[in-house]
């Protein structure tokens, strides 16, 4: 026998040992570029424009550019006392270019976002530059309308002076830096966002809540009646599963209207009378509702997907040692469905946390929730980057649900179907 | 479920009151969508049952609705049903072919930095869909794709994607690997080997996450509202238009081949489920 360690070389007569790396690393790039078509693609079409909106909430480089010149001479002004003459000769010159390329509109809407009534003293001051003489612009620009003469909007001017910000995210707390740089709530009556926050939060929780009461016995039922009953009842679950929403939205619509089958009903039963018909739709009540059924499935199904491996011996096991059946089912059957109640109510807390149609259609002022609100400032005012801002204080809301979900269940309790 | 005779009292009770409720949930689960059919079928212009229907008169039932919504001038019934068909079908394909493919490499035990890559992989299921709308939309305003079909098709192969990783990748689990063996050690290519060994075993978890792809698709309404122009819209844009604004009875009658398709998908659905755990069962 030789002293030293005897190699295993392959037929080729490489050592087995680098053989086998080398076939290993191949295995892994193999594996690594079958995926590589979807990662690539969602990168490019779905990570990066996450992305994207992230850069779009804290962008602010709108003012910054259309009045380069003002800002460069107002780093000289403490902010205190009006600027001098150099800061509103530059503020003409940069004003003078956004008129000619017909731009100074949206830095009127940009302004008036910072602080209300620069609007009207824009559009004046557009009027009124036209006739301007060379020189002493302070004074011209001061006599257009006082409020230019106000330090105040000077002070929003020179606000809006940094590329970066983080206001659209303290919008959307209702809170905003106030002039001295503190940041402070808006008034009482207008916090509108912390309501939605908050409506949105409850109203998630309490529809995850009333599926999680409702899923739990007809789950049971499922998973323990014999197969042929079962899968006709599982048609139940899964049929409204497959359902469009809309169809589904559409006929709650029907159903909860005043003139519906559930107020014909109430009113054929005597509970109320025919003339005063509640109203159950275009507030909180449909929203409820309507949500509780579309969501009910993505509870019932985790759900049964535990039972279902339950051996029902265990039940008749702690029976048999002497626990009653409520004993037995408490100590020994309900926590074996933790997993599937953790899973459920993570999917249908994370669904109804973003849920859009339903309390647009059916939710009325009352019941709807900040996704319709993101909607709004998409559509409707436009203001991409607050809508960003709002989109992704949700996402990391979703985002950190998911983390303790994990911390406490494990993610891969989700199963589908 | 019947009980044994010597059952006590209370809990006879106690059993009664649970099949009740189970009973009212599975009403309140499937009731909703019955509504749709008789009133689909209204011979007047409300959405309530007339006296007539109540009444069960004949003259109150009419087609009227659906052929409003097959021959009516004004309707853009049809140019949706063809969009929406369009765009599924090609979502669809797009989302079988990219998720499977990457089913494959996830489920080999030699990929790297699997757990990261398929957080990555269903991110668009998790996302909520109005933060996928706003991000998407970016992405198709800025590259130009933005009321587009093709726009539309991606958007859908994104968030139809996760279905299929999701169903092949469990399907794959419980797939034996030593058959792919064989074949190799028989002479067979990689290529010939999935063709005609790999595909045909995982074929219903393909297909069942095909279904998920397709009806994601044909459903999706917030991130087409976003993306579609005119020419783009889609039934869930025309449902959605229509249920915001004037509520009428075409919708019902859409609404009811809208549910008659989708039991045909649960069907197909519950089939191929039921044939893939049979041959998992068989592997094992």
């Amino acid at each position: 026998m030789s002293s030293e360690t005897q190699k295993i070389l392959t037929t080729d007569g490489i050592p087995l040992e680098v053989s086998l790396k080398k076939a290993e690393r191949r295995n892994k790039i193999k594996a690594f570029l079958l995926v590589a078509p979807l990662l690539l693609f969602l990168i490019i079409t779905y990570v990066f424009p996450i992305g994207d909106m992230l850069m779009r909430s804290v962008d602010d480089k709108m003012v910054t550019e259309m009045l380069p010149k003002t800002f460069k001479a107002m780093e000289k002004w403490d902010g205190k006392e009006l600027p001098e003459e150099e800061v509103f000769a530059a503020f003409h010159e940069d004003f003078k270019k956004l008129v000619e390329e017909k731009r100074e509109g949206k830095l009127s809407t940009q302004l008036n976002y910072t602080k209300n009534g620069f609007k009207s003293i824009i559009k004046k001051l557009r009027r009124k530059s036209k006739s301007f003489e060379e020189g002493n612009y302070k004074e011209q620009i001061m006599a257009v309308h006082k409020r230019w003469a106000d330090v105040e909007y000077w002070k929003a001017i020179k606000r809006r002076a940094p590329a970066i910000t983080g206001q659209k995210y303290l919008k959307g707390m209702d809170m905003y830096k106030n002039e001295s740089g503190e940041i402070v709530s808006v008034e009482e009556d207008r916090r509108i966002h912390r309501i939605l926050w908050l409506r949105t939060l409850e109203i998630a929780f309490f529809v995850t809540l009333f599926c999680f009461l409702m899923a739990y016995p007809i789950a049971h039922l499922l998973a323990t009646l014999p197969m042929k009953y079962s899968n006709l009842l599982m048609i139940c679950v899964l049929l409204p599963f497959w359902t469009s929403l809309l169809v589904r939205t559409a006929s709650w619509m029907i159903l909860l209207q005043q003139q519906g089958v559930v107020n014909d009903f109430f009113v054929w039963i005597g509970l109320v009378a025919d003339d005063a018909r509640p109203e159950m739709m275009y507030n909180k009540t449909g929203t409820y509702v309507a949500m509780t059924q579309i969501l009910l499935p993505f509870m019932v199904l985790p759900l049964y997907s535990v039972m279902k491996t339950i051996s029902p011996s265990l039940m008749r096991a702690g029976k048999s040692l002497g626990g009653t059946p409520i004993v037995a089912f408490w100590k020994v059957y309900f926590p074996l469905t933790i997993p599937g109640i953790g899973a459920g109510c993570l999917l249908c807390f994370i669904l109804a946390i973003g849920y859009y149609i339903t309390p647009a259609l059916v939710g009325g002022a009352s019941g709807t929730l900040i996704s319709n609100q993101i909607a709004f400032h998409m559509k409707s005012t436009l203001d991409w980057s607050f809508a960003s801002a709002m989109g992704l204080m949700l996402l990391a809301g979703v985002l950190a649900i998911y983390w303790v979900y994990n911390k406490l269940v494990g993610i891969d309790n989700i199963k589908l179907g | 479920m019947a009980l044994p005779k010597h059952t006590e009292l209370h809990y006879r009770i106690w059993h009664y009151f649970y099949l009740f409720i189970c009973g009212s949930v599975f009403f309140f689960l499937i009731a909703p969508l019955f509504v749709i059919f008789p009133l689909s079928f209204n011979a007047e212009e409300f959405l309530s049952f007339s006296d007539g229907m109540k009444s069960l008169d004949p003259d109150a039932f009419s087609l009227r609705w659906y052929k409003d919504m097959i021959y009516g001038t004004k309707n853009p019934w049809g140019l949706a049903a063809k969009n929406s068909f369009i765009i599924a079908i090609f979502a669809t394909i797009g989302s079988v072919l990219l998720g499977t493919v990457a089913a494959l490499g996830l489920s080999s035990r030699h990929m790297p930095y699997k757990g990261i890559i398929m957080a990555v992989l269903i991110s668009p299921m998790i996302v909520p869909l109005i933060i996928s709308g706003v991000a998407i939309f970016f992405f198709m305003a800025k590259s130009g794709l933005a009321a587009t079909h093709t726009g539309i098709v991606l958007a859908h192969i994104i968030l139809g994607t996760p279905f299929v990783v999701i169903t092949v990748t469990a399907t794959l689990s419980g797939f034996d690997h030593s058959v792919t063996r064989a074949a190799a050690s028989l002479g067979s290519n990689p290529v010939n080997t999935f063709m005609k060994i790999t595909l045909p075993l995982i074929l219903p978890g393909v297909i069942s996450g095909g279904l998920f792809a397709f009806v994601t698709s044909f459903d999706e309404v917030v991130v087409v509202l976003f993306l579609a122009g005119l020419e783009n819209t889609t039934i869930p844009i025309q449902m959605w238009t229509g249920l915001r604004e004037q509520l009428s009875p075409t919708i019902l009658a859409v609404a009811t081949c809208l549910i008659i398709l989708s039991t045909l998908i649960l069907v197909t659905a519950e089939l191929l489920r039921r044939r893939s755990e049979r041959l998992r069962g068989i592997n094992r």
